[in-house]
């Protein structure tokens, strides 16, 4: 035989995950939101995840010809952020800001830590960060969230968000009961769960998000433990609390944060056990901004604090070794 | 009740290339090399000089201490040289090189019947160390060494390895359908050199012919189980098939004797019984020579010497496409540089892939998605551990705890990222052994 034959560690079979498939798969889950958030929101939603995309692929492309390192987009994390970012805009925000904002998430949110695998925060939200702290105005204010179904050509009809609502109206009387509150401003649960209110154009439809979430559980990219605990710990709290625990879960971007955000791989501890914590943790964080704090919502701020604990909740959570258990007797 | 352990993963087993093929007893081959160094501990020294003659199963050395076992002649001829031969691994050490004569001629005594049954436990350890026996499995640890537990140590269980969980490998599986009986007897014996009450056979349940057959032999005897595994890789670890069998876990750093246990290979347990039974020498073993890029595959029973060579070439040749060779398994084998490399003791296979399946990847950033965590057997950190070594950080590896990594490649196998897990555990264990030597 006078073939070269490969000579390398075991093992020699590999199974045919990547890290592209594993992306891509993600993006594709998100298509019940995409199409939600058009649904809903109209064509400027669609223009909106559009410019996020771009934005960001463009960015990643540029930083690493830039620093003349191999080009990855078509790994499709970059797609993913912008996805994201796009997915949480308010209906009515300019699109430079989205463009703005893509840039920042990628750059300072990711390439700026080393790219794919080394960024400490969720990208997505560093971005989303910048942008509420530089255009709060455009990003929160109720003049940039648009009605459903009222924004089909580029203009729409500017409303207030649920969480916006309840917590202005406890503002003025905390007497007030949340149930009315939302029944007052015409909004049930159904449209709640359906995504029928106004918010971020992919966050308002909580059913788009499951859909896609539950795909990702069956496919094994999401570990389940840190979703239902994030939105199971979120109801308890806020039932315990005497609040609405139904609207609590529902409104605003907790199924998006939980879904998605909390449930990236590179910013998520590493064990079962540590991804409980996290998720407790964001839990108490996002009940406690949304009912303490000064802001309607509390997601976005949880997920990046608690982005920050994952080394340290790695380091508490090691897994207990093979042969340091005492076991039982056969 | 379900046998299995927590961690592990199944890739597809590749075992329908062979599984339906009868062991093949292959002609010895014209020149044999047989290294003096081919099992865990001292190496055996050469009792023969050049231009010796010698036959069919006489010792050419002799042990180089208590674990170290004598190597044995597979062939009848002349020593031709004792010299360094590379092994699988591309590593040289010494080996007797033996031109055969061609008439296969048997050293006196080799192949005799002997009447067992009144040996004592001294006696049989002694006849499993002069044959040269070391694990068949891989690791080749000598095995009377494994019988000679501390006096402390009560051996309440031998667990019989019959798992074969690497993909491809059949040799095992064949093996206990075709002599079964020497096994059981085998194993009999190793129960009685250390008095153990109990006999476990663990199988995967993938290899119901030999579940079917193992029972049917072992009905009638009341201390000897057979089980059947779930199918799930690194089942045929030691430590794993112990966990499984009895729920015991042996103790970081330790042996199974911890936990009163002794495990060996159905392999081993058929070179004991021929050993004690009929006075033969490991000089020959059951090898799969097989995959997806090879024409012919088998299960040989070939001479220990073998050139790698000629079982490819008595197996069909290889195909086209073939990309690698490896010595053993697809997960824990070698690849070989040298494909004139000898049959060793613990040459369970030799697969040929082509690249489809046994393809090089870029490695990848880790994105810790955490699938090596649960897929590890040891319950390890793999990403963690990789990273500490990658930074030459060995202390922070070896608190991890690298070294209660049993090399097994499931985290390898599973990572999205293509990372060289392995490679780094192999580059890390040797830095911390090496600096432990300079303390």
């Amino acid at each position: 035989m006078d073939k070269m034959l490969i000579v390398s560690a075991n093992p020699h079979i590999r199974d045919k995950s990547s890290i592209a498939k594993i992306m891509h798969t993600v993006n594709l889950s998100l298509l019940p939101a995409v199409f939600a958030a058009y649904w809903f929101f109209g064509v400027r939603a669609i223009f909106l995840i559009l410019v996020a995309v771009v934005s960001c692929v463009l960015t990643e492309a540029a930083i690493q010809k830039f620093r003349k390192i191999p080009v990855t987009v078509s790994d499709g994390s970059a797609i993913l952020t912008g996805l994201l970012l796009g997915l949480n805009m308010p209906g009515n925000v300019p699109w430079w800001i989205v463009m703005l904002g893509s840039f920042f998430a990628i750059a300072i949110g990711k390439q700026a830590f080393g790219g794919l695998g080394f960024n400490i925060f969720n990208p997505a939200l560093i971005g989303r960060a910048f942008m509420v702290a530089s255009w709060p105005v455009e990003m929160t204010s109720n003049a940039f969230w648009t009605q459903p179904k009222t924004g089909l050509s580029m203009e729409a009809v500017s409303s207030a968000t649920p969480l916006n609502m309840v917590k202005s109206a406890l503002g003025s009387d905390p007497s007030l009961k949340t149930v009315d509150i939302i029944r007052d401003a015409e909004i049930s649960y159904l449209d709640l769960f359906l995504g029928n209110v106004s918010g971020c154009v992919g966050e308002t439809s909580f059913l788009a998000l499951l859909i896609g979430v539950i795909i990702l559980i069956a496919f094994g990219y999401v570990n389940w433990r840190v979703p239902v605990i994030y939105v199971g710990s979120v109801f308890v709290l806020t039932w315990i609390a005497g609040y609405d625990p139904v609207f609590h879960i529902l409104a605003g971007g907790l199924a998006i944060g939980a879904f998605y955000m909390a449930t990236d791989m590179v910013t998520s501890p590493v064990s079962n056990k540590g991804n409980i914590i996290f998720a407790l943790g964001l839990g108490f964080l996002t009940f406690a901004i949304r009912i303490w704090g000064g802001y309607p919502e509390g997601v976005s701020y949880s997920i990046l604090l608690m982005n920050c604990t994952v080394p340290i909740i790695n380091k508490f959570t090691v897994p207990k070794k093979f042969g340091f258990v005492q076991t039982k007797k056969a | 009740m379900k046998y299995t352990f927590r961690g592990g993963y199944h890739p597809p087993d590749g075992k329908s290339f062979s599984e339906k093929m009868p062991i093949d007893k292959m002609p010895a081959p014209k020149i044999a090399a047989i290294h003096l160094h081919q099992h865990i501990g001292a190496p055996s020294k050469a009792i023969v000089a050049v231009g010796d003659d010698v036959k069919v199963g006489q010792p050419l050395s002799e042990a180089g201490g208590f674990v170290s076992v004598p190597v044995h002649a597979s062939v009848s001829g002349k020593v031709k040289a004792i010299a360094k031969v590379a092994d699988a691994a591309g590593v040289k050490s010494d080996a007797v090189i033996i031109e055969s004569d061609g008439k296969d001629e048997f050293f006196e005594g080799v192949g005799v019947k002997t009447d067992y049954s009144n040996f004592s436990a001294d006696e049989i350890k002694k006849k499993i160390s002069a044959a040269g026996i070391a694990g068949m499995g891989g690791a080749r640890f000598p095995t009377h060494v494994k019988l000679s537990p501390p006096a402390e140590k009560k051996i309440d269980y031998i667990i019989l390895n019959g798992v074969e969980c690497e993909p491809y490998l059949t040799a095992d599986d064949r093996l206990m359908q075709e002599s079964p009986e020497t096994i059981i007897e085998g194993m009999k014996l190793m129960m009685k050199v250390v008095n153990a009450a109990n006999g476990i056979i663990g199988i995967e349940k993938n290899k119901p012919d030999s579940i079917r057959i193992m029972k049917e032999k072992t009905a009638s005897e009341k201390n000897m189980k057979v089980i059947e595994l779930e199918v799930k890789y690194p089942q045929g670890g030691e430590k794993q098939l112990i966990v499984a069998a009895i729920g015991k876990e042996v103790p970081s750093g330790g042996l199974p004797m911890d936990v009163g246990v002794v495990v060996s290979n159905v392999g081993t347990a058929n070179a004991v019984y021929e050993a004690v039974a009929l006075n033969k020498p490991f000089y020959e073993r059951v090898v799969s020579v097989t995959g997806e890029s090879i024409k012919d595959p088998k299960n040989v029973l070939a001479r220990i010497g073998t050139p790698t060579t000629e079982l490819i070439e008595y197996a069909g040749g290889v195909k086209e496409d073939v990309y690698k060779i490896i010595n053993g398994g697809p997960m824990m084998g070698a690849a070989m540089y040298a494909l004139d490399a000898p049959v060793h003791k613990g040459t369970s296979g030799i697969l040929c892939l082509s690249r489809e399946n046994a393809a090089v990847y870029e490695e990848q950033p880790c994105i810790s998605c955490s699938k090596c965590v649960s897929v590890c057997p040891s319950r390890l950190l793999p990403t963690d551990i990789q990273l500490n070594v990658q930074h030459k950080r060995y202390e922070e590896a070896e608190k991890l705890g690298i070294m209660d990594c049993i090399l097994c490649g499931t985290c390898a196998y599973v990572c999205p990222a293509k990372r060289n897990l392995v490679h780094y555990y192999n580059i890390g264990r040797a830095k911390i052994a090496e600096m432990k030597k300079k303390k």
